[in-house]
């Protein structure tokens, strides 16, 4: 999520770095290139010519050509200087960094699945259609939600989805709602999508229990309203208690409830969406469900609807007749689906690895999930509330959320402290989000950590927060991390000169 | 010099308004990246986007503090942004207005009520 | 439960230090209305590695592998060979369990493969930026026209009729959500429509796919001109990447917008998803692009790094200004996709793009042997468009029942009548010389019947 950048003060003259201990340079590709070299072998090309039209053969492309050994080492040694969540604890707030099971690798690279291409005839991949068929049955009854789609490609695509849904269920209804409300605590994602749509965007404030303002957003709902977005558990950790009165009011004023997701793993096979009111949720499979963030992607993001929105799911969706599976793809068979989101069918691998962690967990692991990850937040933040700040009262759910006014006069910054976690071997926490909380620390821990990892944690969370307050250790904190592949990077440097790719 | 309370400043040089954005704006927003000026020939009215200033980390809208016609945007901050943060009142102006409505002028305030106004 | 660490005595020390006696008193704040007693009704309880194993492999028995049978589909996706090494790689726990890069100090693998994919895609495509993927072809294709709406500050697409199917068919649904217009032009078989005459001086771009969907090349040099001469930007898609070892590069033909489905190198078929979208422009359009971007710093010692940069266009920031609501990029499929062309080079990608395509001429000089068969083609790539004596459709599932995986038949990415005939057969270095002559000799059976 969000982070700040403080200034870099970078020496001159560019050092040429050294091979340290187990840290290792490693050059650019381009830089190890010569040719003459290749690392793949392929069969002799037919001596036929060429039937390209007017075209002229391409012959320069730029390419750097490395043998396979080359190779291996160089992406062997790239991996050495990432954290991972096998490496190492990686509580990221908002982004559920859970274990990720090697099984769903494994089910995942199945020739049945990985080798199979997404237009070939239906006849002949009845079990690809069946693992769609089989997560959407579960994830239909984890949330009790009546209808949905598996084609978003990621969270934030799902939540298009979502939104298109809404656009379209209004415009069936014949009304041109303009304005969705969304919480000031809402993910970026939020405004952004409901902007896409041609939405406009109405901030509501939260209250000093850190959930929304039920006054305000009841006072702000009329004809014009489409539609609220509401994450819940929300971005600050907390259960938004009110939400079944909120539901009401929104379908009273005859518009629809958004629930991102995002926050899903608090609640999972222990709360059902359907039961407080909600219409259109995304479930990142990727957070949830354990399908590997992969440095950034690719995730997945299923859309689960209710009654209200079920008719206007896109396609192409799963159908069933006499046991034969079918994916509907054309618009004539389903006149009021909104259409097409993406290429083909969706995240087939990521079905894959989301419906092989489901069965691995089963409905009473799911909800052991759910109790042991707030169970993990709640004995980090009872931990750390005495030596470090909390913005609000009372337990959390699955995240927890500290503020940085007990680095007030230190010195040091929620970066500061997140840059010093690096060099004792901790990924940090998310920094700077929610926006609503000053110098936020929004801590996850997932149900997947050990106590003993949570206590190891804690015990140099602690020891830092109050090293913070010894100004005879500031230069501990400002110029962390000290022990990582490189130190503090120059952004302001590389946004004003954007260098984005090598040149020779 | 005429202040905002959204932090741009006005200068006036006969008939037109120099505009940009105080030095305490640029402290606030830190090292500014980028900025994206508005075309020459635009009418901007008073209280509306005018430009976007951008440090690493954020992004923030420029308000025309008064109405008028941009004759003039300065290009040297398009390769050098960091004039707005080692010249914010004087290299790192913005543009230039060709003021439609004098009166506007006296909304704004003086070095001393802006002082008060960002608390200190 | 294996993937659960905790035990009952650690569960009851900590709720000892949280000061409460049950877990369910932390979930106090969830109405009474919504509490569920226990796990949900209906749901099969936890399984042993082993039973999802046996589970898993029975539902995979049930779809003919395409390595499995002679294999003829591609329409925007297309089996190829992956060495091993990339997905050995891949699996390696710091790439496959890492966040988005926000912190480059213990991120600079993530980074610096970024870069380095980002360098390989603005090769590859001949343009001067790229950035670190989008979620896949069509996906980019609709910010693509997003972008381009942006620069020009106009409204009004014009999507070539060789556009893929579903790519036309994402943007529409974009277009009709979020209120811009676009102008699609019939399916373009035979390459025959004037997209020029096309051109207005409201037309913000003009969206053209090579090889287009059904096959053919194109020389886009024209149409870039005709664009450009009215203030229009051309975009140029690729859905099979491979052809931009042979074919010249979309940048050296006037493109200002370049998209790719990168699926071909580093990714299997793997039902559609997931893949890689490659998007690449020119330098003056960078604060417009979507997506992620890494880009080149140094460190507070001065040696090199990476850092994700320009993210003041992205939605965390910017929120409803964002250029995008994008939050991914499709990292793991990127990583796969630089491998694959690491392990090729230069000569290595020349070689596997001219094999794809003599083996393609090989097979379309069979198969245009065949009565009741005719290629449609002058110019291809890999994958061209036959035109049957009866309904392509009904074929296919006919070689299929025979274990031929025979190619796509147009009707299944568009219902238009004129299509029902055509089937697209795409060859690739996986398919043999027996492959051709068993599809061949099935197609002369059924055409002749």
């Amino acid at each position: 999520m969000n982070n700040e950048g403080r200034k870099t003060t970078p020496v001159t003259a560019a050092q040429s770095a050294q091979h340290s201990g187990m840290m290792f340079e490693e050059p650019l590709i381009f830089e190890m290139d010569q040719p003459g070299r290749s690392g793949v072998d392929l069969p002799d090309v037919p001596n036929v010519p060429l039937r390209i039209g007017t075209l002229a053969p391409r012959e320069h492309i730029g390419l750097p050509n490395l043998s396979e050994p080359e190779m291996v080492r160089h992406y062997t040694r790239l991996s050495q200087k990432n954290f991972g969540i096998d490496s190492t604890f990686y509580p990221l707030g908002s982004c559920t960094m859970k274990h990720n099971p090697r099984l769903n690798e494994k089910m995942a690279r199945l020739p049945g699945f990985s080798d199979v291409h997404p237009l070939q005839p239906q006849s002949t991949v009845q079990g690809a259609i069946g693992v769609m068929k089989e997560l959407s049955h579960w994830l239909l009854t984890l949330t009790g939600m009546k209808a949905i789609t598996l084609a978003p490609a990621a969270g934030a695509h799902g939540e298009f989805c979502g939104m298109a849904a809404i656009k379209t269920a209004l415009k069936v209804r014949g009304e041109d709602r303009k304005i969705v409300l969304v919480p000031e605590s809402a993910h970026g994602t939020n405004p952004a999508t409901a902007a896409a749509l041609g939405f406009t965007v109405v901030s509501i404030p939260a209250n000093g229990r850190g959930r929304v303002d039920r006054d305000a957003l009841i006072a702000k709902l009329d004809n014009n309203v489409a539609a609220i977005m509401l994450t819940n558990p929300n971005t600050c950790g907390l259960f938004e208690n009110e939400i079944i009165e909120i539901a009401d009011a929104v379908h009273k004023a005859g518009a629809y409830f958004y629930g991102d997701g995002a926050n899903y793993n608090a609640l999972v096979g222990r709360v059902r969406p359907a039961d407080l009111g909600i219409d259109a949720m995304h479930i990142n499979l990727h957070k949830t469900f354990s399908t590997p963030h992969g440095g950034g992607g690719p995730g997945s993001g299923p859309v689960v609807f209710s009654e209200r929105l079920a008719a206007y799911v896109p396609l192409p969706y799963v159908k069933i007749e006499q046991d034969i599976l079918s994916l509907v793809e054309h618009a004539d068979d389903a006149a009021q689906s909104f259409g097409r989101l993406k290429a083909f069918h969706g995240q087939m691998g990521m079905f894959v690895r989301a419906l092989t962690y489901i069965l691995s967990h089963g409905a009473d692991g799911l909800y052991q999930v759910a109790s042991d990850a707030v169970l993990n937040a709640n004995y980090i933040l009872a931990s750390l509330k005495d030596v470090m700040s909390t913005p609000f009262e009372g337990p959390c759910m699955h995240e927890a959320l500290f503020d940085d006014r007990f680095l007030k006069d230190t010195g040091v910054t929620t970066l500061d402290i997140a840059k010093a976690l690096l060099d004792r071997g901790y990924h940090p926490m998310t920094m700077y989000f929610p926006l609503v909380v000053h110098g936020a620390f929004l801590i996850e821990p997932t149900e997947t950590e050990s106590k003993a990892t949570l206590d190891g944690f804690i015990a140099t969370l602690r020891e830092l927060a109050i090293a913070a307050k010894d100004p005879a250790n500031k230069e501990l904190f400002i110029n962390a991390p000290h022990t990582t592949p490189r130190r503090r990077l120059d952004e302001t440097r590389a946004a004003r000169q954007p260098i984005l790719r090598w040149k020779e | 010099m005429k202040f905002s309370k959204d932090h741009e400043w006005v200068k006036l040089e006969g008939d037109v308004a120099v505009i940009g954005i105080s030095h305490y704006a640029q402290g606030a927003l830190g090292d500014i990246v980028f900025v994206e000026l508005p075309v020459v020939g635009k009418i901007l009215a008073q209280g509306k986007e005018a430009a976007v200033v951008e440090s690493v980390k954020a992004a923030s809208d420029v308000y025309a503090p008064i109405s008028g016609e941009v004759i003039a945007v300065n290009e040297a901050l398009s390769s050098d942004p960091a004039l707005i943060n080692s010249s914010p009142e004087d290299k790192g102006w913005f543009f230039k207005l060709k003021f439609s409505n004098k009166a506007q002028l006296d909304g704004l305030m003086d070095a001393d009520a802006y002082k008060k106004h960002r608390g200190g | 439960m294996r993937y659960l660490p905790l035990t009952a005595q650690d569960r009851s020390a900590m709720l000892e230090k949280i000061g409460t006696t049950s877990v369910d008193d932390l979930f106090a704040d969830v109405p009474a209305s919504a509490w569920l007693k226990g796990p949900i009704a209906n749901l099969p309880n936890h399984k042993s590695e082993m039973e999802v194993e046996r589970t898993l492999t029975a539902l995979a028995h049930k779809n003919i592998a395409a390595g499995s049978v002679p294999f003829f589909c591609g329409a925007g996706a297309y089996r190829h060979h992956v060495p091993a090494s990339v997905d050995q790689l891949l699996l390696r726990g710091e790439f496959l369990t890492s966040y988005t890069p926000y912190q480059p100090e213990v991120s600079q693998g993530t980074l610096q493969y970024l870069f380095e994919f980002q360098t390989q895609v603005s090769m590859l495509t001949g343009m001067p930026v790229a950035n670190a993927s989008m979620y896949d072809g069509s996906t980019g294709t609709v910010e693509a026209v997003m972008m381009a709406n942006r620069v020009t500050k106009r409204d009004g697409a014009i999507l070539s009729g060789g556009l893929h199917p579903h790519y036309r068919d994402v943007v529409k649904t974009h277009s009709e959500l979020s209120g811009f217009t676009i102008d699609c032009l019939p399916p373009s078989i035979k390459a025959t429509e004037n997209l020029i005459k096309k051109i207005t001086p409201e037309t913000s771009c003009v969206v053209v796919q090579t090889p287009d969907v059904w096959g053919n090349v194109h020389d886009v040099t024209a149409l870039a001109n005709a664009c450009h001469a009215q203030g229009a930007l051309l975009i140029v898609v690729v859905t099979e990447v491979i052809s931009l070892g042979l074919l010249p590069s979309p940048g050296s033909m006037g493109a200002d917008i370049v998209v790719c489905e990168g699926q071909s190198i580093g990714n299997g078929l793997n039902f559609g998803g997931p893949y890689v979208g490659l998007f690449a422009t020119k330098e003056e359009y960078i604060r417009q692009m979507p997506g992620r971007i890494c880009g080149q710093t140094v460190d507070a010692e001065g040696a090199r790094g990476f850092v994700l940069t320009l993210s003041t266009r992205e939605q965390h920031i910017r929120r409803e200004k964002a250029t995008s609501n994008i939050c991914t990029n499709s990292g793991l499929c990127a990583l796969a996709f630089t491998m694959h062309l690491t392990l090729l080079g230069q000569e290595g990608l020349k070689k596997l793009a001219r094999l794809n395509h003599t083996l393609a001429v090989q097979a379309v000089d069979r198969l245009a042997k065949i009565s009741g068969v005719t290629i449609l083609n002058k110019g291809f790539f890999n994958e061209f468009a036959l035109e049957l004596s009866k309904p392509a459709a009904a074929i296919v599932e006919r070689l299929a029942a025979q274990r031929i995986l025979a190619g796509v038949p147009a009707s299944r990415l568009d219902a238009a009548p004129e299509l029902r005939n055509i089937l697209l057969v795409a060859v690739t270095e996986t398919t043999t010389a027996e492959h051709i002559e068993t599809l061949a000799l099935a197609l002369e059976k059924e055409c002749a019947a």
